[in-house]
């Protein structure tokens, strides 16, 4: 019996690690979301989305970032999508057992988690340093390469669900394959790609490195694309790392604006995902 | 459902678009040193309210506003180390002060109010090469006999970017110790032999405020705008002084601007009882050919009405605005060397 | 047009239907106007497009392609300045001097590895910990909602991380954990070199322990994931023969799922490798290796992040391209082995 009691006393205490791990981390995650939420909360008032923001000592808000950010963003989502979607398409139905396509998606796979900065060196190499200063169009080309990968990604894994009598059936008609591509698999893959973009949406939310070097930033509202734009990741990057009380109180609630995006955006990709029949 | 979603959304895009498009004012950019910060954001705020036109000042410290205005994607460049002659000529830059202001020594100790601990240069010197570990190490005892000093660790806060501010800094060490002469020596960046690096005056002050027992060094504004610790400092004549405009006046007039090519001049270390000992000026530089004359001109326009109408608010914050003769030549140095591309001077 | 497609190709009249039966090739010898022609001229417009389509596919399938040649050649062309000027020099020097421009990748190249192996290390057990967790222990009502929770947290920017770490985690450890730290470990002979200094709050240790939280979500969802691959039958075989839950995770569902958490583990170690922001704030950006875990350091990513935009030079600024191709590289052979091992594990899977 001893040998019995020294394994079950092995038994617990390694599971309870186990439970001390799953305190430990989840608790580290939890206390992060408190004291964002705690600190971000502060600073929320309808001037966040009114004013601009200030100069150092003074009052203002965050308009021109948040007007940044999403202009940048829906701008390297159009940009990255379609070229993402169609190069998915091209893995999933016609290159499905060709060599390109595992080779496509090797590198797609690398892409998807290079470090993010090296991205933002790669468009100041081929967009700033040519148009000779900085833009909100190469800030959001930066995020259109960050864009590309998760798309193609998801794209081609929600293709490759669709199942192939489908198409099938839809060939024995006599329907050109761009037409069984188009009305058959696009339509009942419908909600995983949007998904897919949705999940892009939220990774590029957060993106502060590729900006650095592309946009810049901006203390005034701008929506010119060929000049410097502010966005709420550069903003929070300036005003956390100074030492001003007010600007301190506009990056936790700038952050904690991103943080709801993002999660609203990953929550709303995740219901889409539970909606469809047989997953 | 996908198609209406996405044109609706194309649709409120292009309106909010369309909406935020400003009628015909024109946007300067800067960039540059964090020294004159506080005082370019003030200036640039009213200035906006009174004509409309913005100045977008990216404080990323002096090297990267050397390097940004070299690479012509800004309308001026702002650096607190003056670049020499040579340099300017080499790079077809024009270089004007606009204020002068001090580096001041800031530290995070309890119980002390602004200007209780008084520091020399040689002191600071060991400091900043890490041979001064602990606060009540006997140097520093020595200076403040009847101050509490606890037996705390030193942190060092020093630039991890490109500063004018560092520049000023070194210059003055170098100039009063020789160790750290040959050791480090003075530049807009060095190789620090302790402490931690943070990106700007603004990531100095911050860390020095978050960090018990940090010594750091920032312009005075920041210090004054936080309400930070500084220390008063032992000057050249042997005087203890505390930062403020008045002993940066006292510096600056020691300055020689006429016979200044560049205007460059260097104001550490000078003499004078009432003299700050880590005094400078802070500079604009900007091509003899502007890319956009437009935005040239509009900039000339902005320093012109700061040096008119902005010499208050650089007060406020513990600046010194330039004595009129100096503006003076500075104008005429606008229209002998500040050119549009047909020769004529832009601004009159 | 699908319709109108189906349309031009249903024959309007008996004998046109028994035409198109019959007489398939009639299709090319039409007369204009008639079904057929109508017929022809749909399938060469299918044709066309489908052409089309699939050359616009096969085009986006190599722009991806080229959008990574495209990095890694704007990256060895970028760094070519320093790479002639330095040579391999480059990667044995911690010297990093502006103004004398001499440049060495030690010190960033030492604190990436050192932050992100901190990192590992306490993450990687973690994480272990909750996918057992999460797969043995954890009730059936519970597993779905604390899954997708961490899923979420994994997706949460790293400038959070980032700014939390500055203005919390490290005011935290300066005053309460660091002091007793090296107090404890002041007389250790060994360990008291890896503990010592002034304690700055910010630093390696800081960096690391900060990467480790923002690791745990990705490798503990990979762990859970391939834990759920084990088939039930093995678990079941060793709950027969007695072995507590301990035993059959020990013995069983971990050797079994080897290959894929190594995959999953070096995929967090990726991420890790690269972080940004989050260790920007907390690094505190020294060019120097010190054995102190304690004291402040420098990444690579911290080094660029910082110093890029101000570099002032070519040699400068090719020197920090030169550090970025390095993390490339780095980045890229880890994630290749970790794609390469969670294939593998796929192919067990015969997915």
């Amino acid at each position: 019996m001893a040998i019995y009691d020294t394994r079950l006393r092995r038994d617990k205490f390694y599971l309870g690690l186990c439970y001390v791990a799953v305190a430990v981390g989840l608790g580290w995650l939890a206390i992060i979301l408190a004291t964002l939420l705690f600190e971000g909360i502060r600073g929320i008032s309808p001037a966040v989305f009114t004013q601009m923001t200030p100069p150092p000592g003074s009052e203002g808000g965050l308009l021109n970032a948040i007007t940044g950010s999403l202009i940048m963003t829906f701008l390297g989502v159009a940009l990255g999508t379609p070229l993402g979607m169609l190069a998915g398409t091209y893995m999933a139905e016609y290159g499905r057992h060709s060599k390109l396509t595992i080779f496509v998606r090797f590198i797609n796979d690398i892409l998807l988690s290079a470090p993010s900065i090296v991205i933002g060196l790669f468009v100041y190499e081929v967009m700033v340093v040519r148009m000779g200063h900085f833009s909100a169009l190469a800030g959001a080309v930066s995020l259109a390469v960050i864009v590309v990968p998760v798309v193609v990604r998801t794209t081609e894994d929600m293709l490759l669900l669709v199942p192939d009598p489908l198409r099938e059936a839809a060939s024995a008609l006599g329907l050109p394959r761009a037409i069984v591509i188009g009305k058959v698999a696009y339509r009942a893959a419908r909600a995983g790609l949007i998904t897919g973009v949705l999940l892009a949406i939220a990774r590029i939310s957060g993106e502060t490195a590729p900006l650095l070097f592309t946009a810049l930033n901006n203390q005034f509202f701008s929506t010119n694309l060929n000049a410097p734009m502010s966005s709420l990741p550069a903003v929070i990057f300036q005003f956390a790392l100074s030492p001003y009380k007010e600007w301190q109180q506009l990056a936790w609630t700038g952050a904690l604006l991103i943080t709801l995006a993002v999660l609203a955006i990953s929550i709303a990709a995740r219901v889409l995902q539970m909606g469809r029949p047989g997953k | 459902m996908t198609v209406t979603f996405l044109r609706t959304s194309l649709a409120a895009a292009a309106i909010s678009l369309a909406a935020g498009l400003p009628a015909g004012a024109v946007d300067i950019s800067g960039a540059g040193a964090t020294f004159p910060y506080p005082i370019y954001a003030k200036w640039a705020d009213t200035y906006k309210k009174e004509t409309g036109n913005g100045l977008n000042y990216q404080s990323i410290g002096s090297g990267g506003g050397i390097k940004q205005i070299k690479a012509k994607t800004v309308t001026f460049g702002a650096s607190d180390m003056p670049l020499k002659p040579e340099e300017l000529r080499e790079a077809g830059l024009v270089q004007f002060p606009t204020v002068t202001g001090g580096d001041v020594p800031v530290v995070n100790l309890e119980g002390f109010k602004p200007g209780e601990l008084v520091l020399d240069g040689p002191v600071l010197a060991k400091i900043f090469l890490g041979e001064i570990k602990s606060w009540d190490d006997p140097a520093i005892k020595k200076l403040n006999p009847k101050a509490k000093l606890p037996s705390q660790a030193v942190v060092v806060v020093h630039r991890s970017d490109g500063s004018g501010t560092t520049f000023i800094w070194t210059d003055y060490l170098s100039k009063v110790s020789p160790d750290w002469k040959s050791k480090v020596g003075a530049n807009t960046a060095v190789e620090w032999p302790a402490g931690i690096g943070a990106k700007g005056n603004e990531g100095v002050a911050n860390n020095v405020l978050q960090t018990k027992g940090a010594i750091g060094y920032v312009e005075y504004a920041y210090a004054k705008q936080n309400k930070m610790t500084f220390a008063d400092v032992i000057n050249k004549d042997g005087k203890r002084v505390a930062p403020n405009a008045q002993g940066f006046r006292a510096a600056a007039a020691n300055a020689d601007w006429a016979n200044a090519p560049g205007f460059y001049q260097i104001l550490t270390d000078e003499p004078g009882a009432k003299s700050w000992p880590i005094a400078g000026a802070t500079f604009i530089l900007m091509h003899a050919t502007p890319k956009d004359p437009a935005a040239a001109s509009e900039a000339l326009r902005f320093f012109s009405w700061a040096y008119e109408k902005g010499g208050k608010q650089a007060e406020e914050l513990d600046y010194v605005p330039l004595p009129d003769a100096v503006v003076a030549l500075i104008k005429k140095t606008w229209a002998a060397e500040i050119k549009g591309a047909d020769g004529k001077p832009l601004l009159n | 047009m699908c319709r109108a497609g189906l349309a031009g190709m249903a024959p309007t009249t008996e004998s046109d239907r028994e035409n198109a039966v019959a007489n398939p090739m009639a299709i090319d010898n039409a007369g204009p106007g008639s079904a057929e022609a109508r017929l022809a001229k749909a399938l060469v417009g299918f044709k066309l497009r489908d052409n089309a389509f699939h050359s616009l596919t096969l085009a986006a399938a190599w722009m991806v392609l080229i959008l990574l040649g495209g990095v890694i050649a704007a990256l060895v062309v970028g760094s070519v300045p320093a790479v002639m000027a330095f040579g391999l020099n480059f990667l044995s020097t911690a010297m990093w001097n502006p103004v004398t421009e001499q440049f060495g990748a030690m010190a960033p190249v030492y604190g990436t590895i050192v932050t992100s192996l901190i990192g590992m290390a306490i993450a990687v057990p973690s994480a272990l910990g909750i996918a057992i967790f999460l797969t043995e222990l954890c009730p059936y009502a519970l597993r779905r909602p604390i899954g997708i929770a961490i899923e979420l947290l994994a997706g949460i920017p790293s400038i959070i991380y980032g700014i939390w770490g500055l203005f919390v985690l490290a005011p935290f450890l300066q005053e309460h954990v660091l002091p007793g730290l090296i107090a404890a470990f002041a007389n250790v002979p060994v360990l008291s070199g890896l503990f010592a200094g002034p304690p700055y709050g910010i630093g390696v240790l800081t960096a690391g322990i900060i990467l480790a939280i923002m690791v745990l979500p990705i490798v503990s969802s990979i762990s859970r994931d391939v834990f759920e691959t084990v088939p039930a039958v093995l678990k079941e075989a060793a709950y027969g023969v007695g072995c507590t839950t301990w035993e059959v995770v020990r013995s069983v569902v971990i050797p079994y799922t080897r290959v894929g958490l190594i995959g999953g583990v070096m995929l967090g170690l990726g991420r890790a490798l690269g972080e940004t922001m989050a260790v920007t704030f907390v690094i505190g950006n020294a060019h120097k290796i010190s054995p102190s875990l304690l004291s402040p350091g420098t990444t690579i990513s911290a080094t660029i992040a910082n110093e890029f935009t101000e570099a002032v030079g070519d040699l400068y600024t090719s020197a920090l391209i030169e550090l970025g191709l390095i993390l490339f590289v780095i980045t890229f052979f880890i994630l290749a082995i970790s794609r390469y091992l969670l294939m593998r594990l796929n192919q067990r899977e015969g997915q």
